[in-house]
């Protein structure tokens, strides 16, 4: 199982180490250096290290390596799960992870630790749980703890490890009863040159907020659930059920939690909600070339789509760019030749729209690749996939909630080829 | 100053222990306190101030070093020692009578302890304090323990009866705590007795307690394994398999397999379809890591038959919507092994390879370290069934922020997946990413592309244009590539894409890498009489033939003698130059043995040495760069865990001293109880090609180059070299398949060593005992304890020669067969001169050496020789196969006698089949070759019979019981590389034995069975 895990920084320093098992040495690192160097950049290290004695299962997130060190034949992927439910939870208790907050807070990091994992296996993941038995940080709890002396240790039992719903907690109480749910959908597309679709798919999630009284159980149905054919459920959810109705059935945990995510695949038709318009040429003699970008909406359903960024890695051979955008702002750094330009809304009346030329070194031949143009985009209340929650039930309890659904659209990995 | 130990309210402290001890996991080495075992943590500092947290390590640590050390390995920190009367108060404080007084000391002491003070002094007051009803006061004193235990080992016992006590709490939360707590003190003399409470907290009745302890029995085992097993927490652990609450079996499985994993042969998860079933319903209430450790236990269950297969794959399939990858993926890996034994014309075999395809698309929309682990295995699964994802190609496009790792894997599993149908697709996207940023990205999709081409043959022009595109480009690194793959593609489909061979040309002078440079090479020696200035081309690598490296060394030697003996008139002075280059000038021997080989062949026989240099090659195919099935089954039992990420079997990578149990899949079935033999297997197969039992002269060669696996040649040096007889017929009728060979492996391939064959006569023939020991190296694996021996027989009575009587025997030992002769002189006068010869016999057979008799034998005396025999001699299929014509002479005359050899002599030692191997071949030889014989009188069971063949280098496979007969599966290999696989029913009460014999060659099995006979009987 589990033996250790090093958090390390992106300029090589372990800042924080925590043994489950027997200490490893610190020295074990070095062939996760190594790796690093090898690597030109952070995100490329292999997330799988062997070394003559252990093996280095690592993730990379905010800046931060977490790295888990194991001796045995153990699942990586149970470890790389593990690894992320760990930064999950920090981001749940201090709001951001980051090195300086984790050793602001490396009290409250140990204690997390410590109750997550008992001698390498898994004991309490569920941050409704952990957050009984450790409780967050708050700057009035701080200041309290600081004045009292005492600690942020829960003087609670964990009485939800013995239930038989683990995943909530006992007790619980609202004067105001309400659950909120988010149908999120990101598309991931590959648009090849010429506009047509290489790959699309839709990775959807609904995100809940729950804050309800005492033991609901709750149902939602959706007008369209034969579109989820690809689902991972939150362990809360009654999996029978679904599969005999197609009805979601379950006990919520407390709090935020995700309740399911989907994906819908490339051979499902995947509506395109926006179009990119680009002409970006090098010529062999001149070192000007020209380079032009316009964005327009495309299948929208009539909503409006907002947020758009346009980034592009620009080839090396290129010095400089001098364009003017019809709005928003755009910036070029000549150093990582990456261009970005923040749209913002997209008026269909009036497109937006990036001109100019880009100078390219003088006397080089033209650059052997093509920039890809990367697109971030939000749409509101559009489920690109049309997927629509038909309604929610609550049983076991006697009060009214409060219910709202949300759905947005927003653009994953979304790359336009030139 | 320091917040966190002054007042303390919380009952359930534990978890600051963690941020406690991180103080002392920087203690200076020369402390004694207890470092290196309990659960530590440090940190190195560099945070900007005292947050209120921290403070009390942080301070100290931050003093001393104000910036972090570069990597320090363990940082060390010199202890504040606590001031004798300090110390002299808080024992004072400690025994006093009042309970607030005592607490607020034990909190005193923690403080001490966290900022670095020494305060082991007051263990056994601070152990005083630990028996009481307060629960704050007790967790403090945990603290205290856990970090001093180590160091004050016979003090510590002091605190048993207490974790006794607590182990009977009436709250389940502080039994399961004292039972956690336990474990972490990793002080020998402590867990011997802590047994009892384990004991009892295993079979507590409350199943949070319940599942707290079996993680204890694993700390436990790992501390002192012995214990463990001794005082019988496996059997309680393994009763915890079959509890009523879910979490409690999931621990248990978990630690059981934790421990397991450190005894392989340990039977530990004995699984039964009761067990079984227990675990399928702890499935569906566990917890998301619970659930994996479930899977995996179920992974290596095998079912008795495809029924109990099906009901455990319906009640696997939920788990493939589990949001948690590690579950999906362990899931794949139960319903992957357990489809095996599906009937495939089952709907329901349908119905799962539809059901697996999207959790594996979704894993890819994950973070890219888990969609590496999951494309590694994707890899696997593609292999083993292609069916899953076909339709799923899109999915495995590259995206341009894709991690190096991930890009590498998509692209190799999008060659696997290309197909007819897809191919136009996935060449665009290939030609696409030759375009892009990373070298080593764009190096692999040009290989690709040539990969593409060859796996689907209606790409391949389009695969040669797109190549061509790219060479276009000029891109130095792209151009390279192209070439190296564009020659395989020759390979594949020769006489027809030629015509690009000018374009390859132009390019010739960019080549800077080997592999490239030694591609082209190859293309332009093979296509030379295309090429108008081949001999100028070639002529012009000449010129710094000793600056290049091997691979181009070699590919320019052989591309120059294929040019010759196309273009012989103008080509004689280059080929002259490169043969002396190669076998003067070159220290490397295999340079020097190729140049040898072509030198002789062309001075001896031009027309041999054309049909040898420029032989039709065998086509290549894409299957080369497939995992070889036997490895892909074993993999698939590991999908998920490192060894599917390693594509390397567990015995591979796994630490020595932990042995590695193979797993396989398991057998289709059907329902019939009689699929489960292998002789019920479908026979429906065609005959396969039979080889002759006979080899062929022309696979004399193929002996010699397999020389490691026949018997070595041992014993005296030898003199006349049997290898001269072989070598005319091995350039004429072996060389060519040699060559065949080394072509194959173009473009790299070097002779693994040079046969001895192929050492050319005029070099003499110093290939004596050197060499023979040096092939006695790679074989003498065998077990040392030789094989029967028969008594020595009368092979020549002294009537028949003249007053000379031979008698003698044939053994093996070790791997090398000889002949072990008595000879007698009953003549009246002294014999001398003896040499000893066999006429051509069925299995090659041949003195390795000559028949030395030292002296002269004088009337009356007897001489004991063991003469050693090789199989490399010359081949003839004589009747009764195992004949052997010998002889032999000496100053009086020459005599000739025949022989019968056991067949058991040319059992060689390498004979075990793999499992796997052994149940495909067996399936594919056809029925008609199977011959049944009885031994009689064989009073053995099945584990004598298994040994007593072993020693004879027949090797027991596999044992199955049915209906109370044991059946014995085995095989052997015969010098000549055939295989005989046998089935032996043994009955107890029966003396008789009922052997099936299945072979190829069905002339062998009565011989063998006669071999079996006499290994059994004697």
């Amino acid at each position: 199982m589990i033996h250790s895990l090093f958090l390390i920084n992106s300029s090589g320093d372990i800042f924080l180490e925590k043994h489950w098992k027997s200490v490893v040495s610190r020295s074990v690192c070095d062939y996760f250096f190594e790796a690093q160097e090898r690597a030109t950049e952070a995100e490329n290290v292999p997330p799988v290290i062997p070394t003559p004695h252990h093996y280095l299962l690592s993730v990379y997130r905010h800046k931060i390596f977490f790295v888990a060190v194991i001796q045995t034949e153990v699942p990586p992927l149970f470890v790389i799960e593990f690894l992320h439910r760990v930064v999950d939870t920090f981001q749940d208790y201090f709001g951001v992870c980051s090195e300086l907050v984790i050793k602001d807070n490396v009290v409250v990091v140990y204690e997390v630790l410590e109750e997550m994992l008992d001698n390498g296996f898994p004991l309490a993941t569920e941050s409704n749980i952990l957050k009984e038995l450790i409780k967050p940080p708050t700057i009035l709890r701080t200041v309290v703890n600081t004045i009292t002396g005492s600690t942020n240790v829960g003087d609670q039992l964990p009485t939800g490890q013995l239930s038989v719903v683990p995943w909530r907690r006992t007790g619980v109480k609202y004067t105001n009863n309400e659950a909120y749910f988010d149908v999120i959908e990101e598309i991931d597309a590959i648009i090849d040159k010429s506009g047509s679709t290489i790959t699309a798919e839709i990775q959807g999630v609904i995100d809940a907020c729950v804050k309800l009284t005492g033991m609901p159980d709750l149902t939602l149905s959706f007008m369209n659930p034969r579109l989820l054919d690809d689902v991972s459920f939150h362990p809360c959810v009654r999996f029978k059920r679904w599969e005999s109705e197609r009805i979601l059935s379950f006990i919520p945990p407390d709090g935020n939690f995700r309740l399911l995510s989907y994906h819908v695949s490339a051979q499902n038709l995947v509506a395109i909600p926006v179009y990119v318009k680009h002409n970006i040429s090098f010529r062999d003699s001149s070192s000007l070339g020209r380079f032009e970008i316009t964005v327009g909406p495309k299948q929208t359903m009539g909503k409006t789509i907002e947020g758009v960024i346009v980034t592009s890695q620009m080839p090396k051979g290129v010095l400089n760019m001098s364009l003017t955008p019809s709005q928003g702002t755009h910036t070029f750094d000549p150093v990582t030749k990456l261009l970005s330009w923040d749209v913002g809304k997209i008026n269909p009346q009036k497109l937006p729209s990036l001109k100019g030329t880009m100078s390219l070194q003088a006397g080089a031949s033209k650059p052997d690749e093509n920039p890809t143009i990367n697109l971030q985009f939000k749409i509101q209340q559009l489920a690109i996939s049309g997927l629509k929650v038909n309604r929610l039930d609550m049983y076991g309890e006697k009060y009214k909630p409060f219910k709202g659904i949300k759905y947005m659209t927003k653009a994953g990995k979304f790359q336009v080829r030139t | 100053m320091i917040p966190l130990s002054q007042n303390l309210p919380s009952p359930f402290f534990l978890p600051l222990f963690s941020a406690w001890s991180s103080a002392f996991g920087v203690l200076p080495a020369h402390k004694p306190v207890p470092l290196q075992d309990s659960s530590l943590v440090s940190w190195v500092p560099g945070w900007p101030g005292g947050g209120p947290g921290p403070t009390w390590a942080s301070a100290r640590i931050l003093g001393r070093h104000p910036k972090p050390l570069a990597r320090p390995h363990r940082p060390g920190f010199t202890l504040t020692h606590s001031f004798p009367g300090e110390i002299f108060e808080l024992k004072a404080e400690l025994n006093s009578d009042k309970k607030e007084k005592k607490k607020e000391a034990v909190k005193k002491v923690i403080a001490s302890m966290t900022v670095g003070k020494d305060v082991s002094a007051l263990f056994p007051d601070v152990v005083n304090c630990m028996q009481t009803d307060n629960l704050e006061l007790k967790k403090l004193v945990y603290l205290y323990l856990m970090n001093y235990a180590k160091s004050q080992p016979d003090m510590a016992i002091m605190a048993v009866n207490t974790f006794v006590k607590d182990c009977e709490d009436p709250n389940p939360l502080i039994r399961a705590l004292a039972v956690r707590t336990m474990g972490c003190i990793r002080v020998d003399k402590i867990t011997e007795y802590l047994c009892e409470p384990l004991r009892k907290c295993l079979k507590d009745e409350d199943p949070y307690v319940r599942k707290t302890a079996a993680v204890c029995v694993a700390k436990l085992h790992d501390i002192n394994a012995q214990l463990v097993e001794d005082q019988g927490f496996l059997d309680t652990l393994k009763d915890l398999i079959s509890d009523s609450n879910p979490m409690v079996v999931a621990n248990a499985v978990a630690a059981l397999s934790e421990i397991a994993e450190s005894h392989p042969s340990s039977n530990l998860l004995d699984l039964n379809p009761q067990s079984i079933n227990k675990l399928l319903t702890a499935l569906n209430e566990c917890t998301e890591w619970g659930q994996i450790f479930i899977l995996d236990c179920l992974a290596s269950y095998m079912p008795k038959d495809d029924r109990e297969a099906q009901s455990i794959c319906e009640r696997v399939t939920p788990r493939l919507s589990h949001a948690n990858s590690a579950v999906v993926l362990s899931a794949v890996k139960v319903l992957m092994k357990f489809m095996e034994m599906l009937s495939k014309d089952l709907d329901y075999y349908g119905t799962l390879l539809k059901k697996l395809a999207p959790p594996l698309v979704t894993l890819l929309s994950a973070e890219p370290e888990l969609q590496y682990v999951a494309l590694r295995n994707i890899n696997l699964i593609v292999q083993k069934r292609p069916e899953i994802l076909k339709h799923e190609m899109k999915v495995f496009f590259v995206k341009y922020n894709d991690p190096i790792y991930v890009k590498l894997e998509k692209l190799d599993i999008m060659i696997r997946l290309a197909s007819q149908a897809n191919i136009a697709q996935v060449l665009a996207e290939l030609k696409e990413y030759a375009t892009e940023v990373d070298v080593d990205f764009v190096r692999k999709a040009v290989r690709a592309i040539g990969r593409c081409a060859i796996k689907v043959e209606q790409s391949a022009e389009r695969c040669v244009s797109t190549l061509l595109d790219l060479i276009q480009t000029k891109v130095n690194y792209v151009v390279q590539e192209a070439i190296v793959v564009i020659k395989d593609i020759f390979r594949k489909y020769p006489n027809k894409y030629e015509s690009v061979i000018a374009t390859l040309c132009e390019n010739l002078d960019s080549l800077d890498e080997p592999e490239a440079r030694a591609a082209m090479i190859w293309i332009v020696g093979e296509y030379a009489e295309r090429i108008d200035n081949a001999d100028e081309l070639l002529e012009s690598f000449l010129e710094g033939f000793h600056d290049e490296s091997t691979q181009v060394q070699l590919q320019l030697l052989t591309a120059i003698v294929k040019l010759f003996l196309k273009k012989p008139t103008e080509t004689q002075e280059l080929v002259q130059q490169v043969l002396s280059l190669a076998t003067q000038d070159s220290d490397n021997p295999d340079l020097r043995d190729r140049g040898y080989i072509y030198w002789r062949l062309l001075s001896t026989d031009p027309v041999a040495a054309k049909e040898v240099v420029l032989a039709e090659k065998p086509l290549i195919s894409e299957e080369t760069d497939l995992i070889e099935p036997t490895l892909l089954d074993e993999l698939i039992c590991y999908i998920g865990t490192l060894a599917s990420v390693y594509h390397k079997p567990p015995s591979a990578f796994v630490e020595g001293s932990r042995g590695v149990v193979h797993k396989s899949l398991p057998p289709r079935t059907g329902s019939s109880e009689s699929a489960e033999s292998p002789e019920a297997a479908p026979t429906g197969a065609p005959p396969g090609e039979q080889p002759a039992v006979i080899p062929a002269q022309g696979d004399l060669l193929g002996d010699l180059l397999n020389l490691d696996l026949g018997p070595p040649v041992t014993g005296p040096p030898l003199t006349a070299a049997p290898v001269q007889m072989g070598a005319v017929d091995l350039l004429g009728g072996g060389l060519d398949s040699l060559m065949g060979d080394e072509a194959e492996g173009m473009g790299g391939t070097n002779f693994a060593a040079p046969p001895a064959g192929t050492m050319p006569a005029n070099l003499g023939a110093p290939i004596g005992g050197g060499l023979g020991d040096l092939f006695d190296l790679t074989s003498g694996v065998g077990s040392l304890s030789g094989s029967y021996v028969a008594p020595k027989a009368v092979w020549l009575p002294a009537m028949k020669a003249k007053g000379l009587e031979i008698s003698g025997t044939f053994t093996r030992q070790v791997g090398s067969i000889s002949m072990d002769l008595l000879l007698t002189n009953k003549a009246l006068q002294v014999m001398s001169d003896f040499a000893i010869q066999f006429n051509r016999n069925s299995f090659g057979l041949a003195p390795a050496a000559p028949l030395q008799v030292h002296a002269p034998l004088s009337p009356n005396q007897t001489v004991e020789i063991s003469l050693p025999l090789n199989t490399v001699g010359s081949v003839m299929k004589m009747d009764p196969l195992n004949n052997l014509q010998v002889a032999v002479k000496n100053n009086i005359d020459v005599f000739y006698f025949s022989t019968l050899y056991p067949l058991h002599i040319l059992f060689v030692e390498d004979g075990k089949m793999e499992r796997q191997m052994f149940l495909a071949t067996w399936k594919d030889i056809p029925n008609e070759n199977e011959a049944q014989f009885q031994i009689k009188d064989c009073p053995l069971n099945a584990e004598a019979v298994s040994s007593k063949l072993q020693a004879s280098n027949i090797f027991t496979i596999a044992k199955r019981n049915v209906e109370g007969q044991d059946m014995l599966y085995q095989s052997l290999k015969l010098t000549n590389s055939i295989w005989v696989l046998a089935e032996l029913r043994v009955q107890p009460g029966n003396p008789n034995l009922t052997l099936s014999l299945k072979c190829r060659a069905p002339e062998v099995s009565q011989h063998v069975y006669q071999a079996y006979e006499t290994i059994l009987k004697n």
